[in-house]
């Protein structure tokens, strides 16, 4: 409890509300319980034998639930009051808040490394390999779609439909022509960016609400074109025999000229897994890369400049129509390339793999993780994807579970995991922005 | 009029349905100078301001922007970026529009976009890092410098613009609109929420900008001490119309602005005035 000063803890102490606020504020709580439950607890109906409504009462469930809430109240505001001068005072010594200071800066290449080993360590675990390749993949969305909702400002709620193209682009492409994967990546992320200027165009004019309306529908207008052009997409049956991806043409199967066998080594299904998760994590790091050095040139900081004050943008001469364009291009080149990813990985795509509730889950990591910041992108598809299955034992209260984490999330910290934005270029030094100053864009 | 002028607004006229922001307005901005346009609320000076940078298209009438070697534009057919990237007109807004959560430095290098996006080769050059981009890169951010270090705020470069305080963040969207490197600068109420002091120094700027920049200036101001001090021409405007111009001094003897500042008719106004003095 090192560095409190007297002044500062007779300041905390005068904030205190005394003995007799925290009273009343829990006995308003439990009245207010008392009201609520009172017919929700208190009284119980059911049908009776011959139809007829029978009921009795449960007055001692109720005046337990009651206590609880007036026990509750008084926990919870005493709690507020233990936490509230920590924020101001800072009980914690500052050796230690250098050192977390220092862990925050360390945390990348921590988490990178850690990535890198997880095949090594889990080598036996092909579920766990398996939560790898699904994590990243969702790391990957998640950075892709950061770039056209956390640098732009451009609220994008059909993501999902990009992710499709690819996919699609790629099984297609595969299955009539027999191109091979390292081909086809490209082109599935042509192909997606593409797909993303069609879809910038007749949103330019747009802003907030009606931006994200139409961008929900074009998701949804991918995803029915694809089950109705039977003769293309094979409708609602989707891709099958999907072609494994290939180390630079060798195959890996246990064939005479599949990988194991070149190497002298025994063949095993693992192999592709470990192998894919690689292919993943490079691709990830690749969008990373991307984007961390598009945001230092013109064309990122005139993304952000959008999100900040578009008025201003035009005043500066940059066109925002282009500017609005390759926001939207890179991102779905990017979700093209996972698309791509994931057609390979599952062998078998079809139209229900590319529903509303992806676009919802990816816009959710990138809002959970901070929008703009790559570091909380990532943390948050691990966290919203890990923990997911985490919770996997709860059956049916899993959503339950999942909803209320986000919202005591957000509550928390309103502007996600890593809220704060790094400047691009500096003179002195690198110090990072406040999330109050920095918009959220009017998409 | 005959003079050499960099803006000749001819016949401007403005409609919004039925109101007449702007009615049949003419004059000229000469070049190296700096030209003010005043009036009471509402008389439509922003409007015009809008017009002349393409925020809005005007209802009727010309604006020709002649530059320093001859070549002529008609802005109203341009429309909004390109008034600022090709006609070089940059601009400066009554409440202020910087990028609060980017910082000062990174405010100035937006501010280069269109030269910066042509050194990294739309990108591309940029993204594999060629020399040709780092030196452009290094040269936006020396041409920074030297703006931040005009403005005094060569110590805050690495802050929010955000954070500033209020008369820093005014001259920041100077500088800011500076680093566009425009023919023809449009302020519009620069020393609104300046005190006194800040006020000066922001004469002493603009003036500075004239001199070393060769850019001319167009403002719109409240502040009589900023205007009669810098300005070369005066233009005062009331009910969209022009009612009177001429250099400073001639203007604060006309009876028609004192008028329409004081909301009296003339004799009453003229009496009011020397009353006063």
């Amino acid at each position: 409890m090192g560095v409190t000063t007297p002044a500062a803890h007779s300041s905390a102490a005068a904030q205190a509300p005394g003995a007799a606020f925290i009273f009343k504020k829990a006995l308003i709580s439990a009245l207010v319980a008392l009201v609520l439950f009172s017919l929700m607890i208190g009284v119980r109906t059911e049908a009776g034998s011959d139809g007829q409504l029978t009921y009795w009462t449960r007055f001692g469930d109720l005046a337990a639930m009651v206590a609880t809430v007036f026990g509750g109240s008084i926990v919870v505001e005493l709690l507020r009051q233990w936490w509230g001068p920590v924020g101001t005072v800072r009980i914690v010594p500052p050796s230690v808040q250098s050192g977390l200071a220092l862990a925050r800066r360390g945390i990348a290449p921590v988490l990178l490394t850690l990535t890198f080993l997880v095949p090594v360590i889990f080598y036996n675990e092909r579920y766990i390999l398996d939560l790898g390749i699904l994590v990243l993949t969702y790391v990957m969305l998640g950075w892709g779609l950061n770039v056209v909702v956390g640098l732009a400002g451009l609220l994008d709620l059909g993501y999902v439909a990009f992710y499709a193209v690819g996919a699609y682009s790629y099984a297609l492409l595969a299955t009539n022509f027999g191109l091979s994967f390292w081909i086809c990546l490209p082109l599935a992320g042509i192909l997606a960016a593409f797909c993303g200027v069609l879809l910038g165009f007749p949103v330019l004019r747009l802003r907030g609400d009606y931006l994200a309306i139409v961008t929900l529908a074009f998701g949804e207008i991918i995803r029915l074109v694809i089950i109705n052009w039977q003769s293309l997409t094979g409708g609602p049956n989707g891709v099958t025999g999907i072609p494994r991806p290939t180390l630079f043409g060798i195959p890996l199967t246990p064939a005479d000229d599949g990988l194991a066998a070149l190497l002298g080594i025994e063949f095993s299904p693992t192999h592709r897994i470990v192998f894919l998760f690689y292919l993943i994590l490079a691709l990830a790091l690749l969008t990373n890369w991307v984007t961390i050095r598009l945001r230092r040139l013109p064309i990122g900081r005139a993304w952000e400049a959008l999100r900040e004050d578009e008025v201003a943008c035009r005043a500066l001469g940059i066109n925002t129509t282009t500017t609005k364009l390759t926001a939207f291009a890179t991102g779905a080149m990017f979700g093209g390339l996972a698309g791509a990813f994931f057609a390979t990985r599952q062998g078998f795509i079809s139209p229900e793999s590319f529903t509303f509730h992806e676009s919802a889950l990816v816009l959710a990591i990138v809002v959970l993780g901070g929008m703009g910041s790559q570091l909380g992108v990532a943390l948050a598809a691990l966290v919203m994807i890990g923990g997911f299955e985490l919770f996997r034992g709860l059956e049916q209260f899993r959503m339950l579970v999942f909803g209320l984490a986000m919202v005591l999330l957000m509550i928390w910290r309103p502007r996600g995991l890593i809220g704060h934005r790094a400047p691009t270029v500096f003179l002195h030094h690198n110090q990072a922005i406040s999330s109050d100053l920095v918009k959220e864009g009017h998409g | 009029m005959s003079a050499d002028c960099i803006l000749n607004v001819d016949h401007l006229t403005m409609r919004f349905g039925g109101i007449v922001a702007v009615n049949d307005l003419s004059f000229g901005a000469e070049r190296n100078k700096i030209t003010a346009l005043i009036g009471p609320n509402g008389a439509g000076k922003t409007t015009v301001f809008n017009c002349i940078t393409g925020f809005y298209k005007p209802s009727g009438g010309s604006l020709k922007l002649t530059h320093d070697d001859g070549r002529k534009i008609q802005l109203e057919r341009l429309n909004d970026f390109r008034i600022s990237k090709q006609a070089k007109v940059a601009r400066t807004f009554q409440n202020i529009r910087l990028f609060p959560g980017m910082t000062a430095l990174e405010n100035l290098m937006v501010a280069q976009h269109n030269a910066l996006m042509l050194a990294s080769g739309l990108t591309f050059l940029g993204l594999i890092g060629a020399p040709s981009w780092r030196t452009a890169e290094k040269r936006a951010i020396d041409l920074s410098k030297l703006w931040l270090e005009r403005i005094g705020l060569l110590e805050r470069a690495d802050d929010a613009a955000g954070n500033l305080p209020y008369g820093d963040q005014r001259r920041l969207e100077i500088a800011r609109a500076m680093c566009t490197e425009p023919a023809l600068l449009c302020l519009d109420e620069p020393a609104a929420g300046l005190n006194a002091r800040e006020s000066a120094a922001l004469s002493e700027l603009l003036l500075s900008i004239r001199a070393e920049h060769g850019a001319s200036i167009l403002l719109i101001e409240h502040d009589m001490s900023v205007v009669m001090e810098i300005s070369d021409h005066v233009v005062v405007m009331d009910y969209g119309v022009k009612i009177s111009e001429g250099t400073p001094q001639q203007i604060r003897d006309d009876p028609k602005v004192i008028a329409a500042y004081l909301g009296a008719d003339e004799e009453e106004a003229i009496a009011v005035m020397e009353s006063g003095t």
